[in-house]
């Protein structure tokens, strides 16, 4: 049994101090600077943020947040397309950090004031459940999320769900991103950290064609500070050797093949499409829509969306000041933007990367607007 | 959102499709649909989004539940992953106690 919090080994300052030390000695071996890094989970920024990892960082040494939160990258018109469903009566049922993304002109809580029928919702099974509940009402899952919770959607799709029951899909695809950001021509970006509980269900061979095509080392991590400094220090290791390998440093949580049953689940009710990533760029093979025979299920199929009626096709001129594709890709950070803190903070957020619990900009806002303590060393 | 919750299985349902399972004392009724491998009473699974996504090994569930247990004893409003801890523990089905107990072992029924 373990002990007190202190004494787990994968919170020990021994343990951490050595890391470090390694770390910097990796990246003095490197002998440029900065060395950049990807990490592409708003759960690690999280955890970088919370524990003041930068601050253990290497100056030299760059860890950037790249494309890890599905909220953020719902594109502008995914949103319009929601915020139109409900301005058509529609009782639309959605994940809560989606209530006050900003589509073109409004959010879902904009519709939700106008009288729409906006549901804040944890999981697809309440979803399904509210579709019980209104048998009368056409009801909308505005489903957003990574793969690792589209296997969940796919699984209430494959059980059997009501006739008034739809699917809005901007479920995402995360290696697809990766592509799309390791191919940047101005990308510095040399290796890539994986998000652990993602890659427990897609497992950590899928990474390994990645490596291959675009010569750079992908770490599986998790979220403990110990975690993530062993994965960056592996990181930086295959970084210097040259070597672009796939490494698993999250064994407890993730195998080469993850979970089957649930890929199985996931592909018999998702495709692979291309889609627009907000302020990012079209990413081939980066959205999950339903497939053809889920046809009658596709809200996209069953409705005809006005998104000009709820201003979809208007200007927003603040919003093009937003850089959160910039900030995503790793050009810049959050603080970095001239809205950062001012017109844009989490309670009236203008981009989508302050509007998440996983967004950098609202990580960065809520621990201090720039947690990166060796700045002020 | 990446980040699933560790509770214990106290009870599976007779068509073995849910599971009972205790997070942090918190009771929620869970999905199996998408488990990696079948799941018994007292195994530690992860919870995303509803849905038991991981049976987590014996090994493994002391370092796994450290985290967690941390996370929540967090008393500040607004870190963030404590928030997304309990949006995750919300995302399971609500059981009401006399249900739970019902569901539960016979010498829990009794009042």
């Amino acid at each position: 049994m373990a002990g007190s919090f202190e004494e787990l080994k994968f919170r020990d300052p021994a343990r951490a101090r050595a890391l470090t030390d390694a770390l910097q000695r990796e990246v003095d071996l490197i002998g440029r600077k900065p060395v950049s890094v990807m990490h592409v989970c708003g759960s690690h920024e999280q955890a970088i943020a919370r524990f003041g990892l930068r601050a253990a960082f290497p100056r030299e040494l760059d860890v950037i947040m790249g494309p890890g939160c599905p909220v953020c990258v719902t594109d502008t018109p995914e949103v319009d397309e929601a915020v139109a469903l409900a301005a058509q009566g529609a009782r639309v049922c959605t994940y809560g950090d989606m209530l006050r993304l900003p589509g073109t002109s409004r959010s879902l809580a904009d519709a939700q004031a106008d009288g729409g029928k906006v549901e804040v919702i944890y999981s697809v099974v309440q979803a399904v459940e509210l579709a019980q509940k209104h048998p009368a009402e056409q009801v909308v899952f505005f489903a957003s999320g990574f793969e690792t919770t589209a296997v969940a959607t796919a699984a209430v799709v494959l059980a059997g769900v009501p006739e008034n029951f739809s699917i809005l899909s901007s479920h995402k695809y995360v290696p697809a991103a990766m592509d799309v950001v390791a191919e940047m021509k101005e990308t510095s970006i040399e290796g890539f950290i994986a998000a652990g509980h993602a890659a427990a269900i897609t497992g950590w061979g899928i990474f390994e064609p990645f490596a291959a095509r675009t010569h750079r080392p992908v770490v599986v991590a998790g979220f403990e500070p110990l975690d993530v400094l062993a994965a960056v220090l592996e990181l930086t290791r295959l970084i210097r050797l040259g070597r672009a390998e796939v490494v698993n440093c999250y064994p407890r949580c993730v195998s080469r093949d993850g979970n089957r049953p649930a890929l199985d689940k996931l592909w018999k009710v998702f495709d692979v499409v291309g889609g627009v990533w907000r302020g990012i760029a079209m990413v081939p093979r980066g959205n999950l829509d339903l497939k053809p025979e889920w046809d009658r299920l596709n809200a996209r199929r069953r409705f005809r969306i006005d998104t000009a009626a709820v201003g979809g096709s208007d200007r927003n001129l603040l919003a093009e000041q937003c850089i959160c594709g910039t900030i995503m890709t790793g050009l810049a950070k959050p603080s970095d933007c001239a809205l950062f803190g001012k017109e844009c903070r989490p309670e009236t957020p203008v981009g989508a990367c302050m509007v998440s619990s996983e967004g950098s900009c609202k990580i960065w806002h809520v621990y201090g607007g720039h947690p990166d303590l060796r700045g002020a060393a | 959102m990446c980040l699933g919750v560790p509770g214990r299985v106290l009870t599976i349902s007779d068509d073995g499709l849910t599971a009972l399972v205790d997070f942090f004392g918190v009771k929620r009724e869970l999905r199996l649909d998408i488990v990696d491998e079948p799941v018994q009473p007292g195994d530690y699974v992860l919870n995303h989004v509803g849905f038991a996504i991981r049976r987590i090994p014996t090994e493994e569930v002391q370092e796994t539940l450290a985290l967690f247990d941390q996370i929540l004893q967090e008393q500040a409003a607004g870190d963030l992953m404590a928030e997304d801890v309990r949006g995750e523990i919300a995302s399971a089905r609500s059981v009401p106690s006399t249900e739970g107990a019902a569901a539960g072992k016979d010498q829990d029924r009794g009042r």
